[in-house]
């Protein structure tokens, strides 16, 4: 208590130096949560933003689909039971087709993906409804990102080559029904999206599909025949980039930290060789060397206190005002590859608060001790005189 | 009854590579009431030996005994607590905590006690009026003349009714006026709380006060005499010199 009380005094006291390194300390404790912040509320926003578009609650892949190999998606494919035809009637499995193919965009050749989805599913946010608008043709619909790269537009037409069950080449003009916009790259980039009657009639495999997307109100349970991946399966990557991006956070806020602590570091020896003739009185006033040395670490303690409250009474605004508005990527998230939104807006989970709050307390407080435990080294005859060592 | 006792004492500080001598065989007892003082010239070993009353210090060799404990075998924390107990100390630049009111600074040593908040307040006003400081409670110590800031760390020595006072240089720092002043409170605190005062001081208006004089040079008693003696033999010296 004494320590406390001391330490505030001292603090007060120190006026300006203070909050020097309190504004410090402050600056480093907002922009910490600020970066964490801003990495979390992306996760969660990607997270979200692929489930919507991509992955629902989990998926049912065909026994021999995988994704990262290309070779397994011609005879990834198998016929719908009654079982599962029921599901999707109520909701609860949109299926979906793949098939590689070629499109011939203003005679440029490009690999793309064709995937066969429901017009009427309500699962995936994809805008599949629009492939019921064109009454003539063949119609898909595709992503901002790949009708840019492609130089199409809604009502364009363009040539798209395939190959049947049996292997044999086919061709046809597909028309652009829609074009969507989309957070989630992974959605769009060289990808088709036609009816999955229509593709199941232009591949001849009736009644098939690739893989099944669970809804919310799936019950998820095993199918026979269909192997389930779960969300975190399916996230995997996007997981491992998070915690790479986290891991890259760790690093900047532990040179925020560092630099705060060496301005508090500083401050303490400052303080002790300025002080040594208080440390003598306070040693002849009957103080042990545990309680002096106490002092100055609650003191130097003490600051990450102070720097809290203070980067409260800004920080907070602060943040609540990033939290209403979000923070704009503009184009250059279009680029990245991965799903960024235009728009990050950060998220503040009390826990990330307090463990960085924690980890800055416990940080000028180790700071603190270690100058003030050179204290317990001195003799009082000459900490009373003032003496340099 | 003797409240401090020395035997053979010697302290000596390492000094390149050999060392310094700086008290060497100090036999002498000091008992309770008495006001006494240790004189001589700067390195005569005054302070040094102060240091050593007041657990500041220990001996190299020879024995230092403080209210019956010897000074060498106590712990930092025994030490300590004798130190917050039984011994206030009045430098000579005051020393107070310039962050702290008068008050606080003369609350300093009972918070260490663990006193009751109501008995502090009243120990640290009875404490600010012995030294008659009562109209300064909330002033800070740069608010203060040199000669208020020795009586506050007087108070602050009082506060814990110690059984020793030791005073290193209390008037160096003092005009004529405030010196007086202070030694007249002292000697008032002496006489009526009973109180054993040392002073370290080569101050000639501090020995005029003092009970008993033991004079120090080059770390050795050189003199121990009553306040008459001192008085009789300064006479004579300047009968001599006349």
């Amino acid at each position: 208590m004494i320590a406390i009380k001391l330490a505030y005094k001292n603090l007060v006291g120190a006026g300006l130096r203070t909050w020097l390194n309190v504004s410090v300390l402050s600056f480093a404790f907002v922009l910490m949560i600020f970066y964490n912040g801003m990495i979390e509320g992306w996760n969660r926003q990607a997270r979200n933003d692929t489930q919507d578009w991509e992955i629902g609650e989990g998926q049912y892949w065909e026994q021999s689909y995988d994704r990262y190999d290309p070779y397994t998606f011609q005879d990834a494919h198998k016929l719908v039971s009654e079982d599962v035809a029921a599901m999707i009637d109520r909701g609860e499995l949109t299926p979906i087709l793949v098939r590689q193919a070629n499109m011939y965009p203003e005679g440029r050749m490009q690999s793309v993906l064709l995937k066969g989805v429901d017009p009427n599913q309500r699962i995936l946010k994809l805008p599949t409804s629009d492939l019921n608008n064109v009454q003539n043709g063949y119609s898909a619909i595709i992503g901002r990102r790949m009708a840019k790269d492609a130089g199409l537009k809604v009502g364009d037409k363009v040539l798209v080559r395939w190959r049947d069950k049996n292997g044999m080449f086919d061709a046809i003009d597909i028309n652009i029904a829609a074009i969507f916009k989309t957070d989630v790259p992974s959605v769009e980039n060289g990808q088709i999206y036609l009816d999955i009657n229509v593709l199941q009639e232009m591949i001849g495999l009736p009644n098939q599909a690739t893989l099944l997307v669970a809804g919310e109100n799936s019950s998820l349970s095993e199918i026979d025949g269909w192997d389930f991946k779960t969300t975190d399966f399916l996230l995997k990557e996007f997981d491992a980039l998070i915690q790479s991006k986290k891991a890259g956070g760790m690093v900047i806020s532990g040179m925020l930290l560092l630099i705060a602590l060496l301005a508090i570091f500083d401050t303490q020896v400052l303080s002790i060789f300025r002080r040594q003739k208080e440390i003598g009185t306070y040693i002849a006033l009957g103080m042990t060397r545990s309680q002096v040395v106490g002092i100055f670490t609650v003191e130097g303690g003490a600051h990450s206190i102070l720097a809290a409250i203070v980067g409260a009474a800004y920080g907070i605004p602060l943040f609540l005002w990033l939290d209403s508005i979000g923070l704009s990527f503009g184009s250059s998230s279009q680029d990245m590859g991965i799903a960024v939104a235009d728009v990050i807006y950060p998220y503040y989970s009390i826990g990330m608060i307090f463990s960085s709050l924690l980890l800055v307390v416990i940080s000028a407080t180790i700071v603190s001790y270690l100058p003030a435990r050179k204290i317990s080294k001195m003799r009082p005859t000459d900490a009373l005189k003032g003496k340099l060592q | 009854m003797s409240i401090i006792k020395i035997n053979n004492l010697e302290k000596q500080f390492p000094v390149g590579d050999g060392f310094f001598t700086a008290l060497s065989d100090i036999n002498m007892e000091v008992k309770k009431g008495e006001f006494a003082g240790l004189i001589g010239p700067s390195g005569s070993g005054k302070t040094t030996l102060l240091n050593i009353i007041g657990s500041l210090d220990t001996p190299t060799k020879g024995t230092a005994e403080v209210m019956g404990k010897s000074i060498a075998e106590l712990t930092y924390k025994q030490s300590a607590g004798l130190r917050n107990r039984h011994i206030g100390f009045i430098f000579q630049t005051y020393n107070l905590l310039p962050v702290y009111t008068v008050f606080e600074n003369v609350e300093f040593p009972l918070l260490l006690q663990k006193m009751s908040a109501v008995e502090r307040k009243k120990a640290v006003m009875q404490a600010l009026e012995w030294v008659g400081l009562t109209d300064k409670v909330y002033s800070k110590p740069s608010m203060l003349s040199g000669g208020e800031c020795q009586r506050v760390a007087i108070a602050r020595a009082m506060v814990k009714r110690p059984e020793i006072v030791l005073a290193d240089e209390p008037t160096a720092n003092l005009d004529s006026e405030n010196s007086h002043h202070i030694l007249r409170t002292m000697k008032k605190l002496n006489k009526e709380l009973g109180v054993t005062f040392v002073f370290s001081t080569h101050d000639e208006k501090v020995m005029q006060y003092l009970d008993r004089i033991i004079a120090l040079e080059d770390g050795k008693v050189l003199r121990d005499e009553t306040q008459e003696e001192f008085a009789v033999r300064k006479n004579s010296q300047i009968y001599k010199t006349k």
